[in-house]
């Protein structure tokens, strides 16, 4: 099949499984098959696109166009490639997960619980692949409106005042800063369209570029730099499926995707290298790791943990694409993949906790280990993945990081990267020290149902595989990176 | 025949109206209705087509020149106010027949679309008429059936509503008349073309300046130029539900065209933007509309006066694309008279089939109505997506232009302004939004079903008119840069 014909498959596909979930709502296993064909279909797709992109190709797709010389446009490039191949991979993983969690929980609602993670899926795709920020902005809007009814899933009080902060964070944000950072940036450049090595070198003031570069991190409040990250802790109400949506399979990724595009494709490297423009994103985003790490450190409700860990891992990101070198930005390409396969480990484990045992706080898992040692092996592994330790994916990006930050000579982002490195180790390890060490209390109880557990062991395998095997994810991540015009 | 094009425009309803008042039973005058409604839309298209193929037209009334009798004058600017006209006619008098018939007795159904066809005809002669003492005959014939059919509503505030509407639309038509008569005394003709061409040897004169400070605030005040709105909200929220969808749809959007119309055609942007403080003033009272008309939208408790005063805030939008004056802004400012039709005319249908279904729009009737009206409440939700300015929907489109204009006006705090406003949309949707699709019904209320296919189709084809002129707007902004173009002599 040809480039453009796979791009629009990677859209139609989605789409078409949200249709085809609605359609037989009333047959559940039928409904779940649609989901399973669905996101088989998509990573088939998308490794079909995958190789097109390994052989040189980067294909292109026109779907409209609204405003006189910017259209809604696909185009592919290894970074939008490489986010497209883990929000697909992991959408498998997701799923298989979610029919085992929301059937061992009796969630109501379970129907447009799979529209909605389809449309987010369709969103993701458009985002992954989009050709300009016109489009990029399309998909981002598309992304938290079709995440805000899994957010608010239990419509209970406490669902509704979360969707509140949800909704009126990322909008306002996106509507604040990154739309007319958008229209500047294209009246400013005279193309809205990503371009390697960027568009904007030398055509605003010198002053208006750090402006400019804060309009489009936190207009991506997805990317939850502080203090623009509140709605992740408040989304943690939703089931944990969306959890996994949230912090490892689109929504914050798309956050931390737009930052890394914006600095690759807008700005260049060598344009935020030569006018240090990004200098002071390097300090906001050093705070942001190390405060959200200090913050999960007194956590006691395990999911509110693994958001802090979530805001602090995607400030990693941010910090690289901050220090603008080759070498931090590669690093936080590959974090993406190594965040996105680790932390859906973690929540996969917390939310089988939850159905199994029906604990939530870190201080009720004494002894859990023995009980659901298939669980706790993974997040385990999870555990190594995050505080950036072999033999897991954690560890290729972190070194990455590190070298960047070494090689740009900002002791800042070395030192909050190493300071938050123990500190992931200090609010992880010990959860990992109680199931394990500890006796076990409370009821007798088993593994979660299978599906999920299955899911769980298949991704925490991954954060292993991806560090012995890392070639598709660094490959993409280095094309990224020395793209040139 | 088809040279008769613009005349007839204004004849079929105008005959339809006494038609309609003549035959007395509802059904015979719903079908005078509809054919008038068809018609006028097939007139539009038809004037559409042939002012794109050979530029305007101009047709004499009697065949008078213009200088002594009136001039009816098709251009760039006026197609789109007639294609709003015309389709909405269409598209919302197909709506008509159930919800008017559910909310008027019997008696009055006729009268009522005597009414209506009256106000159609005057909104047609406004934008058609290059006739500045015309205009303001049309402007009357309009604002009084819309007084009447203001009045029919059923809740006894709709009489104070639309004696409110009468006195202050009365002191608006009466400045503008002086306005007109000022205009005459300074140029002698009341052609607006003439006035156009002699204004250049009289500029400056008192009695320019004087006139056309009348004239700008007689129109403001039927434009509901915040702070000049106040008869809004209530003649909106107690009309009968057809009633509130047609006007919302239409009526301010002709008196913003009549504002653009007097602004460009015939005072010339250099007048009115430099001589007078117009634009800055301009740019003042709609940032207030838009975030002071919005902010009262979000405390509303009655969905129908939530949209009204969103009504407000989003016809300040309009207004500042044309005190912007650049190319971008205008073409923003126009493009967002046809979206905000579309978006507060499938939320308005939506909300007339609330009142068809449950007989009430206050906010908390709409409770868990996702589930029991899925499909009206889809395109209610789609609608206010689109007053929020959500990329993919005809408001984002509106708002790029604006932001646009604003950035290349070297206004970027403007732009920050536009965008921040639009987060008071965000909390009046989201509020509503809310509601409709979170909450559950309550336990003790009645079973609800899904609006009629009457009522239905309509709403849902403005809905899906919203996404698709959200993605595609070769037409709407193609009109609209059109029209900008116009206005600026061709040349840009």
């Amino acid at each position: 099949m040809s480039g453009p014909v796979l791009l629009l498959a990677a859209l139609l596909v989605p789409a078409t499984t949200a249709l085809g979930v609605a359609l037989f709502a009333a047959r559940p296993n039928l409904r779940e098959a649609v989901t399973l064909l669905g996101a088989a279909t998509l990573f088939l797709v998308t490794v079909l696109i995958a190789r097109d992109v390994f052989s040189g190709g980067r294909p292109e797709l026109v779907l409209a166009e609204p405003f006189p010389g910017v259209a809604l446009a696909l185009a592919v490039e290894p970074l939008g490639m490489l986010f497209a191949l883990v929000a697909s991979t992991l959408w498998i993983a997701n799923s298989v997960y979610s029919i085992g969690y929301m059937r061992g929980n009796d969630e109501k609602r379970q129907t447009g619980f799979y529209v909605c993670f389809a449309i987010a899926l369709f969103a993701t795709m458009g985002l992954a692949y989009s050709k300009n920020l016109l489009t990029l902005f399309l998909f981002y809007e598309l992304l938290t409106f079709s995440t805000y009814p899994l957010v608010t899933h239990k419509r209970d009080q406490k669902a509704i005042a979360a969707g509140r902060v949800y909704l009126l964070i990322l909008v306002s944000a996106s509507m604040l800063f990154l739309l007319p950072a958008i229209l500047l940036t294209g009246l400013a450049a005279g193309t809205f369209d990503f371009r390697p090595g960027g568009i904007l070198a030398d055509r605003i003031a010198p002053w208006m570029a750090p402006v400019l570069l804060g309009f489009f991190v936190f207009g991506a409040a997805k990317a939850a730099v502080m203090p623009l990250h509140r709605w992740l802790p408040a989304a943690m109400v939703a089931p944990t499926p969306v959890s996994a949506l949230l912090h490892a399979v689109a929504v914050v990724k798309a956050g931390v995707f737009v930052v890394l595009k914006v600095v690759l494709d807008v700005f260049g490297l060598d344009y935020l290298e030569a006018t240090g423009a990004a200098d002071w994103l390097v300090f906001v985003a050093a705070f942001t790791v190390v405060a959200a790490s200090v913050v999960a450190l007194f956590q006691d409700d395990l999911k509110r943990r693994l958001a802090y860990s979530t805001i602090g891992q995607l400030g990693y990101v941010v910090l690289a694409a901050a220090l603008a070198t080759p070498a931090s930005t590669l690093g936080g390409a590959l974090h993406i993949a190594a965040h996105g396969v680790s932390k859906i480990t973690l929540f996969f484990a917390a939310g089988a906790i939850y159905t199994a045992a029906h604990r939530t706080k870190v201080s009720q898992l004494d002894g859990i280990g023995r009980r659901m040692p298939v669980t706790m092996a993974a997040f385990t592994l999870g555990v190594l993945s995050m505080i950036g330790l072999p033999p897991t994916i954690g560890f290729a990006s972190k070194w990455f990081m590190i070298g960047g930050a070494v090689s740009a000579g900002s002791a800042v982002a070395v030192a909050a990267i190493v300071a938050s490195t123990v500190l992931n180790a200090l609010y992880l390890l010990p959860i990992v020290w109680r199931a394990y060490a500890r006796p076990a209390t409370g009821p007798e109880h088993g593994e979660a149902p299978w599906p999920a557990v299955a899911a769980l062991a298949a991704t925490g395998i991954g954060t292993v595989l991806l560090f012995l095997f890392p070639a598709v994810p660094y490959e993409l991540a280095r094309m990224a990176v020395e793209a040139r015009p | 025949m088809r040279e008769h094009a613009p005349v007839l425009m204004v004849v079929v309803p105008l005959f339809g109206a006494v038609l309609a008042a003549l035959v007395r039973r509802p059904g015979p005058a719903f079908a005078v209705a509809l054919a008038c409604g068809f018609a006028v839309a097939a007139l539009a298209i038809d004037l559409a087509v042939a002012v794109s193929a050979g530029g305007p037209i101009s047709y004499r009334l009697g065949g008078w020149a213009p200088d002594v009798g009136i001039e009816y004058r098709v251009d760039a600017l006026n197609v789109p106010i007639l294609l709003l006209l015309g389709v909405t006619a269409a598209v919302a008098t197909v709506y008509a027949r159930r919800s008017v018939a559910s909310e008027l007795p019997v008696g009055r159904v006729a009268w009522f679309y005597a009414l209506y066809l009256l106000c159609l005809t005057g909104l047609i002669g406004i934008a058609l008429t290059n006739d500045a003492f015309n205009a303001f005959v049309f402007l009357e014939i309009s604002s009084l059936a819309t007084y009447a059919m203001i009045a029919l509503g059923r809740d006894r505030r709709a009489l104070v509503a639309a004696y409110q509407y009468l006195i202050i639309g009365t002191i608006g038509a009466t400045f503008y008349v002086i306005g007109v008569g000022f205009l005459f005394l300074a140029t002698g003709t009341l052609n607006l073309s003439l006035i156009a061409e002699r204004l250049g040897e009289a500029e400056a004169a008192r009695a320019v300046v004087t006139g056309l400070a009348f004239v700008l605030v007689g129109i403001a005040m039927k434009v509901a130029l915040f702070p000049l709105h106040l008869w809004l909200p209530n003649a909106y929220a107690y009309a009968p539900s057809f009633a509130t969808v047609f006007l919302g749809a239409t009526a301010t959007k002709v008196a913003v065209y009549l504002l653009f119309r007097y602004v460009f055609s015939v005072f010339g942007a250099a007048f009115v933007f430099e001589a007078l403080p117009t634009g800055a003033l301009l740019i003042a009272l709609s940032l207030a509309a838009a975030f002071g008309a919005s902010t009262v939208a979000i405390f509303q408790s009655d969905v129908k006066r939530l949209l009204a005063y969103s009504s407000v805030g989003q016809i300040g939008y309009a207004t500042l694309g044309l005190a912007l004056g650049n190319a971008a802004g205008l073409t923003g400012g126009l493009v967002h008279l046809l979206n905000h039709a579309m978006m507060k005319g499938a939320a308005f249908m939506a909300v007339g089939a609330v009142v068809f279904r449950l007989g009430t729009c206050r906010l908390e009737a709409f409770a868990g109505l996702g589930r029991a009206m899925p499909a009206t409440m889809a395109a209610l939700t789609v609608a206010g997506l689109g007053l929020i300015g959500v990329p993919g929907t005809a408001g984002f489109v509106s708002k790029w232009y604006l932001i646009k204009g604003a950035l290349e006006a070297g206004m970027p705090w403007l732009a920050l302004l536009i965008v921040a406003s639009s987060i008071l949309a965000l909390l009046y949707v989201g509020r509503l939004v809310e509601l409709i699709w979170l909450r559950p019904r309550p336990a003790d209320a009645a079973p609800v079903a899904e609006a009629p296919l009457e009522l239905l189709l309509p709403t849902l084809a403005l809905a899906a008119a919203t996404i698709w002129f959200g993605l595609d707007t070769r037409f709407t902004a193609g009109l609209a840069q059109a029209a900008t173009v116009g206005l600026f002599g061709g040349a840009r």
